[in-house]
């Protein structure tokens, strides 16, 4: 049911923020610190979600094999490899090495 | 894929794709539920890097000049793809077919790839193994890395970093991430104030003019007075 309750609650709010962008006039998030404020935004975001997704397990701070895999997509991303390469490159890094330290 | 993998049933995975299509904030949403998040501050995560969609319906909305009864309709499809695409036409016309175009096929396509892939990754069972889950940060990195442009972005995603990662074993689930945003506005701050005080230097003497103004716009201050500032101090 929470689960839910979140897709809806997301569904919705991602929705509203699409319609908004076209419905109202131009000049409302034309300010230039808006703009700035909603271009750095996401950088935050996914900044802090990959830096968690990656060395938290829960609450507690870890280093396991997906730090390898995010390092190897870090490796594609500057080798300028296409999207599905670099999510590839850490997918299968990441197995790699945990089949290797079992 | 990943939605698969941390809790998520079939339908909830596939209803997720159809009802929010946008696919930065159902990875970030799917990410803090598995985690152990409160759905509400889960949803919050999600919708906040959801807010880009609307500077980019703005910029849409002036170029695809559509009817205001088929903008509700064309909404759903608001999203770094098709705005990239759009921007891209030389004529309305060609605007409003890419648009469409790439709109409809996205997301017939990111539907479908997520029926296959939730029901892949029912069919594995442990996705662990198989490291599934380094697909989810692999995404936010191939996400993040071409915003890295000017040490400003590179500030807020290290200072979101260390915030993220610091406050994880001390605030509920789901709460870092929503802090570590606030590394958005803290550097936005720093960095205006910084212009401010270097136009400032620029125009000793002249201390009575407007600052409000310079505080205002930061970026257009910066370029103007930047140069200048350097010039004066060699």
């Amino acid at each position: 049911m929470n689960i839910w309750i979140a897709i809806g609650a997301t569904a919705v709010g991602c929705y509203a923020v699409k319609l908004i962008g076209l419905l109202i006039p131009a000049g409302v998030l034309e300010r230039p610190l808006v703009q700035r404020l909603a271009a750095l935004l996401p950088v935050a975001l996914l900044a802090a979600l990959t830096a968690q997704q990656t060395f938290a397990d829960g609450r507690v701070l870890v280093v396991d094999a997906k730090a390898a895999g995010l390092a190897a997509a870090a490796v594609a991303l500057i080798l300028r490899a296409p999207f599905l390469v670099v999510v590839a490159a850490a997918v299968v890094v990441t197995a790699g090495v945990r089949a290797l330290t079992g | 894929m990943t939605s698969a993998g941390s809790g998520l049933s079939l339908l909830q995975t596939c209803a997720l794709s159809l009802l929010v299509f946008t696919g930065a904030s159902q990875f970030a949403l799917v990410g803090a539920l598995a985690a152990g998040g409160n759905p509400l501050t889960a949803a919050a995560g999600a919708f906040f890097l959801g807010v880009r969609n609307a500077f980019y319906g703005l910029r849409l909305s002036q170029l695809l000049a559509l009817p205001r009864a088929v903008r509700p309709f064309a909404a759903q499809w608001v999203i770094d793809e098709t705005t990239a695409v759009a921007l891209a036409q030389p004529t309305r016309r060609s605007v409003r077919i890419g648009f469409t175009v790439t709109g409809l096929s996205l997301y017939l396509l990111w539907n479908l790839t997520t029926l296959l892939g939730a029901a892949g990754a029912e069919a594995i069972g442990d996705t662990d193994a198989w490291g599934l889950d380094a697909a989810g940060p692999a995404v936010f990195l191939a996400l993040l890395a071409p915003m890295l442009k000017t040490a400003t972005e590179r500030a807020v995603a290290g200072i979101a970093v260390l915030l993220g990662l610091g406050l994880l074993p001390v605030l509920p689930a789901g709460v870092p991430v929503l802090v570590a945003a606030l590394a958005a506005p803290a550097v936005l701050y720093v960095t205006g104030r910084r212009r401010a005080d270097t136009a400032r230097d620029a125009s000793a003497g002249v201390s009575d003019g407007t600052p409000a103004g310079a505080v205002d716009e930061p970026p257009a201050d910066g370029r103007n007075g930047g140069p200048d500032v350097r010039g004066e101090e060699r």
